[in-house]
């Protein structure tokens, strides 16, 4: 466990409280901003805040430098109270070149903090930046606090005793970048000295200059007269509890171990590489000693239906991608269904159609995930609406995949598998029992016969004595299993398989609406929406309003009392990262003249657009 | 299972009460005939075996196995098989499929498969046409080939599935005739041996579309004069009257007839166990040359480790190495803080 250390003692310089910040760091891909994004979200988890993050970075892996598409951001929103989004407006911004200048600078607050590495503005990275005049020297940063730092020079100054060459000096800024930033904030440098100590734990030398950078960083805040005033966020009264920073893909893969250990058998991922999924793979194929298999297969048919075969021989069997690679495991997901197999199916979403916007996020897979196969042939449908919350939607995918022995789609995001916030680390007696049971009663068994209450099938796994039996995705005689063409037995098998997914419906939990129980305005969300939907009924609901909110963590089967909800507000608003998927539904559904709120820019909604709209509606 | 003793199994106990709904002297009946002649012989526990098939005529298979089976989905079957075989090693996996489901749509997950080593037989009924579609050309009709897809006749190459395997490295590669049922179980037989991936293909005559796409091959009058059958560790020698031969010239194969000074410790002698696969892949597309017969047999058998091995190696190694997995500390590992 981490203890906090106390930051060196100030001089008589300044120290403002606040209740919360916004930061953002941007530059190169090349220039570590991802690092030192996540390094400072860590410290001020740590420190007890609670916080969201923005990962932004560009499909490319290193654009051209200084590039306008090369530029990577990192954006952290951390406070003493409740924190939903990674915010809107800027506080402070950290720009490594022009470019980043450029790409980010309107999102900085009026008089918000600029520092800027003066280094890179030469007339050459201007052009790179396609920018006609130098923005230090003709007014355009009038309206900021800037700070301008020779980044590169004083990080090489720092680093002058140890002889490195010029790429390695060059490598360390960002981390020159930290220092001030926690100088800024008033935070500890001890948690990010141990990740570099355990980073470049090949390379002492490494250690040495990227510590000393970020130790110059703080120092020279603290010595110039440019810095007058730092800044103290107390920590967020968060439930008690033990705390860890997670992000959406971390949580998912947890939740997948935590899953096949609850139900005492194996764990497996059938993947093939695909942002923003990938994460997931990688994070579960550390985890051997768990007894976790990750086949990284060669496409995403093959990713499925390795997974199907692993259940069939009783597994928990797992796949993994976004939206290109759920269309090709489409007719797979169809067997599944037919064969009536444990299985999940996790679509981390990205923007689209076909490669769209690979690193940005969308929630433009709902109707995939809903309708998209051939014929008739549904599935339990699931949304994750926080990073830590992506934990306990695998468990729950899991545990309905087992029980009824049906596939089960996860929907995530780019923004939730890439975003992080502080995640209360549960016991494990707070994780849902999930009982296996493998048929080995050979007496009357038949392969389609079905458990009353679930209309589960029997799970009898190959190497069973006595139960050799075959299945398929022919249509099958109703409790034989045998083949069967008749007209009667294909309409009741349809309606049995969707019973079986209407049946999950029984045990989920009805809605309660956040706020206010019926009014004006009801919003209803589902995933990673959650956020910006509860920071602006936050804001609309402290001017009086009546609003309720509705996040829908089951998207396939609907909460049964759903429709009743509906009509106790006069408005419904149903805000998207798509073009109106789920608003298409509940219209159909309920009949109910709900409108849609759709932003499809790559980019989740922010707090003050929302509440825009939500003051918009209630006109 | 160690302790108890196998029962004996009969041809019976593999039949399946399903009606076999393949058209009346379709080859397929003496290719399931001949495996269920061969898996009572094995000394395999009946309810390890498992079928996995794609789609197409021959797929049906598993349905008249009395095993486990899987009837999957067009091409998938070996990534299907693949899953089943890690999840489960000690289960004895085969697939069975078609020349169009093994080498058109799923030709991906065939190559990966062999290329993995994974340990599942692969039974690929080949009859150069869609049997079950009703009759367009296959990847492996001839060029030329009229059919209900090409009545002007096919403009594409054909694969040799033989080639393919072997370019995907596979370690076992065998060639076998629905008609020839001594020969097909011993090659059924020496696959099931086998233990990393085993191909064969299976000559089959679908008599309904491409009625005769072997006779050529198989008819009694030149049967002799158009196959070698290959066996390890003997000269490659042919003909009716076992007069002909194949040796090396250089790095290409040439028919020579015996006698006149050539002897039979001129040819080759068949090596199933060459590591290298280029001796394999002569023999696997010699019958691309006029004059060459068609090898059937099992051109290669070598040892390599498989797929499913190794991932249960490194589960082993890690776990002893870190110790089992402990749900509670993995949840809270990295940076934690406490709050009160
Ligand atoms: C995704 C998909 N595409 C097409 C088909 C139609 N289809 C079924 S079997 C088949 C070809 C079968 O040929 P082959 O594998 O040679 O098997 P055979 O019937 O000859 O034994 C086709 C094209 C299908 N079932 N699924
Ligand atoms: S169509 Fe051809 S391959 Fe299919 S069952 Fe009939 S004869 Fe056999
Ligand atoms: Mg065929």
């Amino acid at each position: 466990m981490g203890t906090i250390t106390q930051s060196p003692p100030r001089k008589s310089k300044k120290r403002e409280v606040l209740e919360k910040a916004v930061i953002r760091f941007c530059g190169d891909s090349g220039d570590g901003i991802q690092v030192t994004g996540n390094q400072f979200t860590n410290t001020v988890a740590l420190y007890g805040n609670d916080l969201a993050t923005f990962p932004d970075y560009p499909a490319e892996i290193r654009a051209p430098k200084g590039t306008l598409p090369g530029v990577s951001g990192f954006q952290v929103h951390f406070g003493s109270t409740e924190i939903y989004t990674p915010g809107d407006a800027v506080d402070a911004l950290v720009a490594m070149n022009p470019a980043a200048l450029k790409m980010n600078l309107t999102e900085l607050k009026k008089n918000g903090i600029l520092i800027v590495n003066v280094d890179n503005f030469g007339a050459g990275d201007l052009k790179k930046a396609q920018m006609a005049s130098n923005p230090l020297e003709d007014h355009t940063l009038d309206a900021y606090r800037v700070f301008p730092v020779e980044l590169m020079k004083l990080t090489s100054a720092a680093l002058k005793e140890l002889g490195l060459d010029a790429k390695s000096v060059d490598r360390c800024k960002n981390f020159f970048a930290l220092g001030m930033c926690y100088w800024l904030y008033n935070r500890p440098m001890e948690s990010t000295f141990r990740w570099i100590e355990d980073k470049f734990k090949a390379k002492p030398q490494l250690i040495e200059a990227n510590k000393l950078a970020m130790k110059a960083g703080y120092a020279y805040c603290e010595a110039t007269e440019a810095f007058q005033v730092s800044y103290e966020i107390p920590p967020a009264k968060l439930a008690p509890g033990l705390y860890r920073n997670i992000s959406g893909n971390t949580a998912l893969a947890l939740g997948f171990v935590a899953a096949s250990q609850q139900a005492g058998i194996p764990l497996f991922l059938g993947s093939y590489p695909i942002t923003p999924a990938s994460d997931v793979l990688h994070e579960l194929s550390m985890y051997k000693d768990f007894g976790v298999v990750t086949f990284q297969a060669e496409d995403e048919i093959a990713a499925v239906t390795s997974a199907i075969g692993a259940s069939y021989a009783g597994s928990l069997g797992i796949t993994t991608t976004s939206g290109p690679g759920m269309a090709l495991k489409t007719e797979a997901l169809g067997l599944a269904v037919a064969v009536e197999l444990p299985l999940v199916i996790c679509d981390i979403q990205r923007g689209g159609p076909s490669t769209g916007l690979p690193t940005k996020t969308e929630q433009a897979d709902l109707l995939q995930a809903l309708y998209g196969r051939n014929s008739e042939a549904p599935i339990p449908v699931l949304a994750a609406s926080s990073p830590g919350d992506c934990f306990w939607v695998a468990l729950e995918a899991s545990r309905i995949a087992l029980k009824y022995m049906v596939p089960v789609i996860v929907l995530s995001d780019g923004y939730l598998a890439n975003g992080a916030e502080p995640w209360r680390v549960p016991q494990p007696s707070e994780l849902p029992s999930i009982p296996v049971h493998f048929t080995t009663d050979a007496r009357g068994f038949m392969p389609y016969s079905r458990d009353p209450k679930t209309l589960a099938r029997p799970w009898a796994i190959p190497g069973t004595p006595g139960l050799e039996h075959r299945i398929g995705g022919i249509e099958k005689q109703d409790v034989t299993g045998n083949i069967n063409y008749e007209p009667l037995n294909h309409e009741k098998m349809c309606r049995l398989r969707a019973a079986k997914v209407e049946a999950v419906a029984q045990e989920i939990p009805e809605v309660v609406p956040a706020g206010d129980p019926s009014g004006e305005l009801l919003i209803v969300g589902w995933g990673s929406t959650y956020g910006p939907i509860t920071a602006a009924m936050k804001l609309k609901r402290a001017k009086g309003h009546k609003i309720g909110h509705v996040h829908l963590r089951y998207l396939n089967p609907l909460p049964k009392n759903l429709g009743e909800v509906l009509k106790r507000y006069k408005k419904i608003l149903v805000p998207e990262m798509n073009m109106g998927q789920l608003v298409m539904v509940l219209r159909a559904k309920y009949l109910v003249d709900a409108q849609g709120y759709d932003k499809i820019q790559g980019k989740p909604f922010g707090t003050s657009e929302m509440a825009a709209k939500i003051k918009e509606v209630l006109q | 299972m160690s302790t108890e003793t196998l029962p004996v199994y009969t041809k019976k106990d593999f039949q399946t009460d399903q009606e076999v709904r393949w058209c009346p002297g379709c080859g397929d009946y003496a290719i399931l005939s001949a495996v269920q002649s061969v898996f009572p012989e094995l000394g395999i526990p009946k309810e390890k075996f498992v079928i996995v098939s794609g789609i197409g005529c021959s797929s049906r298979f598993p349905y008249y196995m009395n095993t486990y089976g899987f009837h999957s989905i067009h091409g998938r079957a070996p990534a299907v098989a693949t899953g089943v075989k890690i999840a489960h090693p000690e289960l004895e996996v085969w697939v069975a499929t078609g020349d169009g489901d093994s080498l058109s749509i799923g030709g991906n997950h065939t190559i990966h498969m062999l290329r993995r080593n994974v340990g599942i037989k692969v039974l690929m009924f080949n009859n150069r046409i869609y049997g079950l579609t009703k009759g367009q050309y296959s990847p492996t009709s001839e060029i030329g080939k009229k059919s209900k897809s090409t009545p002007f006749g096919s403009a594409d190459r054909p694969f040799y599935p033989l080639s393919l395997a072997l370019g995907a490295d596979a370690t076992f590669v065998a060639r076998s005739v629905d008609v020839f049922q001594p020969h097909l179980k011993a090659t059924v037989k020496r696959a099931a041996a086998h233990k990393g991936s085993s191909f064969i293909e299976i000559m089959q005559n679908c008599n309904i579309f491409n009625d005769g796409a072997w006779e050529s091959l198989t008819e009694k009058e030149v049967r002799e004069d158009h196959i070698i059958a290959i066996e390890h560790g003997k000269p490659l020698i042919f003909g009716k009257n076992k007069d002909k031969g194949i040796r090396m010239n250089g790095l290409e194969l040439e028919v020579v007839q015996l006698g006149n000074g050539i002897a039979e410790k001129d040819l080759i002698v068949h090596d199933e166990k060459n590591h290298n696969p280029a001796y394999a892949f002569l023999l696997s597309r010699m019958d691309s040359t006029p004059g060459f017969p068609t090898p059937i047999g099992v051109l290669r058998a070598v040892d390599a480790p498989r797929y499913e091995d190794r991932i249960a190696e490194q589960i082993r190694e890690v776990t002893a190495k870190r110790g089992k997995g402990d749900l509670a500390k993995l949840l809270r590992q990295g940076d934690t803080w406490e709050v009160k």
